[in-house]
């Protein structure tokens, strides 16, 4: 998607970027990262021309960037920076609508698509449409400038540090949200970070800079494991025995046999089950495997009592709280604690049921890292 | 009575028309000496020079060009309005956030897209601070251009002073402050409405 070849670019004397070769394939998210002034975001700058580049080439999907026309080229990059820059004098719907107006796309259908986009992050058309950036919180806003870049469903976007300047629960939870929607529209993302627990959180690969050059580029596993020399050891610094704890992510933690069962289920047979496994609850779902709801055997003998009950589709389901399987553990712990719950089911972005996380999977959790450690040190 | 509402409208007409003249030209001005930043201190020295000749003195000039009337008059509130105008112009596009500027860039707009979708709109609050300067300043050049035929609120004045008649003289005078004080007051809130937008929008506070 992204191929540099021979890059080096110089202010004056200085060179900022030397002698850079880089591939960065189709659907990846690639992180750039380093200290600062190591040139990270003048290697993305130069990606969408707002850095013109002193010799090399640099391919975008094929094309030589150096001979296309720049204000094209970036309209067909999505670009989100770190201060947002919404512009204070649109509303929402006009700031996620720039580029498609700039590329003069009907009205009708830049109205759909932006509707189509709050709906995506779960912000309420109606509600934000006519507002205007001053209106929203910073984690709100950033969101938006995520929109905006997506509006015209680029293939690549650029960001540089997005969420740089946001709060630390707020930039967790669009961490997750940008990782969702990267993977579930297959677009490529170059991703400027200067925080390594970004970077491992998000990358599909990471590259890491010094002085202009890259260091090493491997998935973020690869570079804990192998660092390349002292610096990349240094710089990933102790996360190199975080990554060893293996339970970042819920799906890395949550039991992934859960006793299920569809609506047609016969009244007796799911008593029988739930006798069989030990269980006192059954996750329902449909064909697809999608989550229905669960049905607990107080719900299945009191409606019971009511009336006959042919299939457990006649009984009401009850709702229960749900997490991504690419969300932190961590996550799945508090909420199980907090709320009190005996346990948390874990699904896909299409609420396909993956497994579910316990009390029991938090105590092996924890106990693996106790384990660990101790192994570690 | 009609003939104080017809002064006041008169006086009124008068400075609208001078700093929307004003207005148009100083705003041009302003955006193209944004991209000749080392010409701007040399053509704001020039404009301040004109700041500085004493209304009547300027008055009494324009009116070798512009005969007796309000011409002159609005020549002069021209004249005086071009600074603040200019320089406001200047300033506020000069004063829009880099970042806002990038952002355009970055999404794909030519220099002319940026300047008229994200430079101009933020700069406007301090654009409408020019305006009301110039504005406010107006009514006190229409006062004194009676002298040289203008029409307004400055004929009471006037005629309360030679006949020292202190109500004639204030039947001018309350209408004039009164109408700069609304002016400044609408104009601040108007001001204060449009910097709210711009200056929050620019520091998210989550």
């Amino acid at each position: 998607m992204v191929i540099f070849k021979n890059v080096t670019k110089t202010f004056g004397r200085h060179a900022v970027i030397s002698d850079m070769n880089l591939e960065i394939s189709r659907g990846q998210l690639a992180v750039l990262i380093g200290p600062s002034g190591c040139g990270k975001t003048t290697t993305l700058k130069l990606i969408n021309r707002l850095q013109d580049l002193t010799s090399g080439n640099i391919f975008v999907d094929g094309k030589d960037i150096s001979e296309t026309n720049p204000v094209e080229l970036r309209r067909s990059i999505g670009y989100v920076i770190q201060q947002i820059g919404l512009f204070p004098n649109m509303t929402i719907e006009q700031n996620i609508e720039v580029v498609p107006r700039l590329l003069k796309y009907p009205k009708e259908k830049c109205h759909e698509r932006t509707r189509e986009l709050l709906d995506m992050v779960g912000m309420e058309p109606s509600k934000y449409l006519g507002r205007y950036p001053f209106e929203l919180s910073g984690g709100q806003q950033q969101r938006i400038g995520v929109l905006r870049a997506l509006a015209t469903s680029p293939p690549l976007m650029l960001m540089d540090e997005p969420f740089g300047a946001l709060d630390p629960i707020t930039r967790d939870s669009l961490q997750d949200e940008i990782k969702k929607l990267q993977k579930s529209l297959g677009i490529t993302i170059v991703f400027v970070t200067h925080d390594m627990d970004e970077a491992i959180k998000l990358a599909d690969v990471i590259i890491l800079m010094k002085d202009g050059k890259i260091v090493q580029k491997a998935p973020p596993e690869e570079l804990l494991a192998n660092p390349a020399n002292g610096f990349v050891r240094e710089f990933t610094g102790k996360k190199r025995i975080k990554a060893n704890y293996d339970l970042d992510l819920v799906h890395e933690i949550m039991n992934p046999s859960v006793v299920v069962v569809t609506k047609e289920k016969g009244f007796a047979g799911s008593l029988d089950l739930m006798r069989k496994r030990n269980v006192d609850s059954l996750v329902v779902i449909d064909d697809a495997g999608h989550l229905e709801g669960v049905i607990t055997v107080e719900a299945l003998l009191g409606a019971a009592k009511r009336k006959r009950i042919g299939t457990i589709g006649e009984v009401e389901l009850l709702k229960v709280p749900t997490i991504d399987q690419y969300a932190q553990a961590r996550d799945a712990f508090s909420i199980i604690i907090e709320k009190k719950l005996p346990f948390l089911l874990v699904v896909d972005n299409n609420n396909r049921l993956k497994g579910i996380v316990t009390k029991t999977s938090v105590v092996k959790a924890l106990a693996s890292i106790v384990w660990k450690d101790e192994n570690n040190e | 009575m009609a003939e104080l509402v017809h002064r006041i409208t008169a006086h009124l007409l008068i400075s609208v028309t001078g700093v929307a003249f004003a207005a148009a030209v100083g705003i041009i001005i302003g955006i193209l000496l944004t991209y000749a930043e080392k010409l701007a201190s040399l053509v704001m020295g020039a404009i301040e020079v004109l700041q500085t000749i004493p209304s009547l003195a300027m008055l009494s000039i324009l009116l070798i060009f512009f005969g007796l009337g309000n011409t002159t008059a609005i020549m002069a509130i021209f004249f005086y309005s071009l600074l603040p105008i200019v320089r406001n112009t200047y300033t506020g596009i000069q004063s829009v956030e880099p970042f806002l500027i990038e952002a355009g860039r970055g999404m794909g707009m030519n220099t002319l897209q940026v300047l008229l979708k994200v430079q101009i709109p933020n700069a406007v609050p301090v654009i409408v601070s020019g305006l009301r300067i110039s504005l406010i300043t107006a009514y006190g050049i229409v006062t004194i251009a009676v002298l040289v035929g203008g029409g307004g609120l400055g004929r009471y004045v006037y005629r309360g002073t030679q006949t020292q008649d202190m109500g004639m003289l204030l039947t001018g005078a309350i209408p004039i402050s009164l109408m700069a004080f609304l002016t400044d007051l609408l104009l601040n809130k108007l001001e204060g409405l449009l910097n709210r937008r711009v200056r929050t929008a620019n520091t998210p506070e989550n």
